[in-house]
């Protein structure tokens, strides 16, 4: 583990990986979307309306596993002052955000054809809606210190701690009466879910995840750039453009 | 299954739509930002005399 976490290795590691998977990525949304928007059947009970849950199901699932990163790098970074952890968790927050956002807000135009409204105080909802205020809140405290080591440090203590929320969301509709339905892919006894919607719902949750590993890969290239071209900047003692 | 039927989504299609517009617009402004930032980084390191090492490229 530790060999990959040196940061010229993961330069030229990720140069290699990156187009590959940047062209994977294309082609899996594209069928995926075609898998969704056209392939897929309309449920018996819920119609076309049904077509927003290849969108809302991966959202939620990026979510809750960005967080997951989130909070792990932020243990290595804790731990080992790693500069690529500490770089990760800080590229992992506005990705995990964007589709935390992303899940409420097909969740709401789900919810309002299905149970007629648009939100409800339910538990699975209400710790959806507080990952999202834990993303913000960590990239909030990250820049919210003149040192940036207090900072990093600080976000990261909030990111582990806000690690609780991940099983709440994932077992409040177990643990409380929701208006939510329950798990009916990853649950003990296999999935609910009839096959012909399974496959799609497969397909673009792993589109998802591909494009969340490219963006991550992207921008963690760039903060290293960027922190290279400050040290080049410290040590000239002159500004570059 | 004609081009206006798939359009209307058997009647939800102002609930379908927007659902997959926000997901479009959100993951590709995403996308466009985190490029533009690299390709950014890459040029202003460019510009550093002596800093062509291997990152860069």
């Amino acid at each position: 583990m530790h060999r990959f976490a040196n940061p010229a290795r993961f330069m030229r590691l990720s140069q290699v990986v990156l187009p590959w998977l940047a062209v994977v990525t294309v082609a899996l949304l594209a069928i995926g979307l075609v898998l969704a928007l056209v392939v897929a059947p309309p449920d018996y009970q819920q119609g076309e309306s049904v077509r927003i849950m290849f969108v809302h199901v991966p959202a939620a699932w990026m979510a809750m596993c960005a967080y997951t990163s989130l909070a792990a790098a932020s243990a290595a970074a804790l731990v080992w002052r790693h500069p690529l952890a500490e770089i990760a968790a800080e590229e992992t927050a506005p990705l995990g955000a964007v589709f935390t956002g992303l899940c409420l807000v097909s969740g709401a135009l789900w919810g309002q054809p299905m149970w007629g409204t648009w939100w409800a105080w339910d538990a699975r909802m209400t710790s959806v809606l507080v990952l999202f205020f834990l993303y913000l809140g960590y990239m909030a405290l990250l820049n919210a210190f003149d040192d940036p080591t207090r900072g990093r440090r600080a976000a990261a203590i909030l990111a582990l701690v806000g690690f609780v929320n991940v099983p709440i969301i994932k077992f409040s509709v177990d643990w409380w009466n929701t208006l939510h339905q329950p798990a009916s892919v990853l649950r003990l006894g296999g999935p609910t879910i009839d096959p012909s919607i399974l496959a799609p719902l497969l397909v673009m949750g792993l589109a998802f995840t591909l494009l969340f590993a490219t963006l991550l890969i992207v921008r963690m290239r760039a903060a290293l750039i960027e922190r290279k071209i400050r040290a080049l900047e410290a040590t000239d003692g002159r500004m570059f453009g | 299954m004609g081009l206006s039927t798939w359009l209307a989504m058997g009647g939800y299609a102002v609930f379908v739509w927007p659902a997959y517009g926000v997901a479009a617009a959100a993951l590709g402004l995403l996308a466009i930002g985190s490029v533009r930032r690299y390709r950014m980084a890459q040029r202003r390191l460019a510009r550093i005399p002596g800093a062509r090492r291997g990152e860069d490229s």
